[in-house]
């Protein structure tokens, strides 16, 4: 039978994905933006299995609220690349280094 | 029977999209290995009974978010081949410290138990009858509206900074300018010229 393990096991397994996609991808800014998505999701999985398990539906009220903040994350970060991209030329994570942070 | 096939053949295919997401060549293929991912998970959110969930991820991630990705990769001219070379350099760290989290999760997750008095302390229980949609829909406007409120002022503040942000106004281009338009009059505007007869201008 399945059970909250099962989908925690998936969870955990999306979210090495995630993790381990930063660092196989460190130039590309693109592939790190999808990967930190999947770390959400994997995220988003968790409150869902434990929300079932524990006849809880806080945890679906706060999974809708972490999927609006990645939709608007994913919207700034994509609107900031669009921009930097316009005023270098290239999107290399090596090369942002303009605000002298 | 059936939701033991279902959950692994959806977990499987959204493991298998998500290696797919971080290895492919091509970041379009990327995004669309993407939305494959998202997919699946929208079927394991409806074999845990939260539909309501499993549709908003396929209308905002698939048709949103993942789509706005494939934009910017597409508009981007960007050398995909550069961005990967280094890749084979980055993969021991990488590997090594995804196991290591990979292992300690598994660790956590492969003891811990649920206590059971938990389910008496419940934020939000659920009604044994309700829908799922419905039963959000009750507590998310009535017990929750100030997260929902929230969010959706979270959602107006990234509208408005990603359009400050992209939005630009090029020098020594032609634009309509309706201010202009209307302040006009016949003094600026009309030139009046006595044509003498049997001439031109």
């Amino acid at each position: 039978m399945i059970g909250l393990s099962h989908y925690l096991t998936v969870a955990a397994v999306l979210f090495t994905i995630g993790i381990f996609g930063i660092f196989l991808n460190r130039k590309n800014v693109i592939i790190i933006m999808m990967s930190i998505e999947l770390m959400l999701l994997a995220v988003n999985i968790n409150l869902v299995a434990f929300s079932t398990t524990l006849q809880d539906l806080a945890g679906q009220v706060f999974a809708l609220l972490v999927l609006t903040v990645a939709a608007g994350e994913a919207a700034i970060g994509l609107a900031i690349l669009v921009t930097y991209y316009r005023n270098r030329g290239s999107i290399a994570v090596e090369d942002i280094n303009m605000m002298k942070g | 029977m059936a939701t033991v096939f279902f959950f692994y053949l959806f977990s499987l295919v959204a493991i298998a999209s998500a290696i797919l997401v971080i290895t492919a060549r091509n970041p379009v293929h990327s995004v669309l290995f993407l939305i494959l991912c998202f997919f699946n998970a929208a079927g394991l959110f409806i074999l845990m009974g939260a539909e309501f969930l499993a549709m908003i991820l396929v209308v905002v991630y698939v048709g949103a978010v993942a789509v706005l990705f494939l934009f910017v990769v597409m508009m981007l001219d960007v050398d995909f081949t550069e961005l990967r070379s280094g890749m084979l350099n980055y993969l021991p760290v990488g590997g090594v410290i995804g196991l290591i989290l990979l292992v300690e999760m598994a660790a956590l997750f492969g003891t811990w138990v649920v206590p059971q008095d938990l389910i008496a302390h419940t934020a939000a229980p659920v009604a044994s009858t309700a829908q799922n949609t419905r039963a959000l829909g009750e507590i998310l406007y009535t017990k929750y509206v100030f997260f929902f409120q929230t969010a959706g002022l979270i959602l107006l503040v990234a509208m408005i900074g990603a359009i400050v942000l992209t939005l630009r106004h090029r020098t020594g281009i032609k634009r309509q300018v309706i201010a202009d338009q209307v302040a006009r009059s016949p003094a600026t505007a009309v030139e009046i010229k006595k044509v003498q007869p049997g001439q031109g201008i």
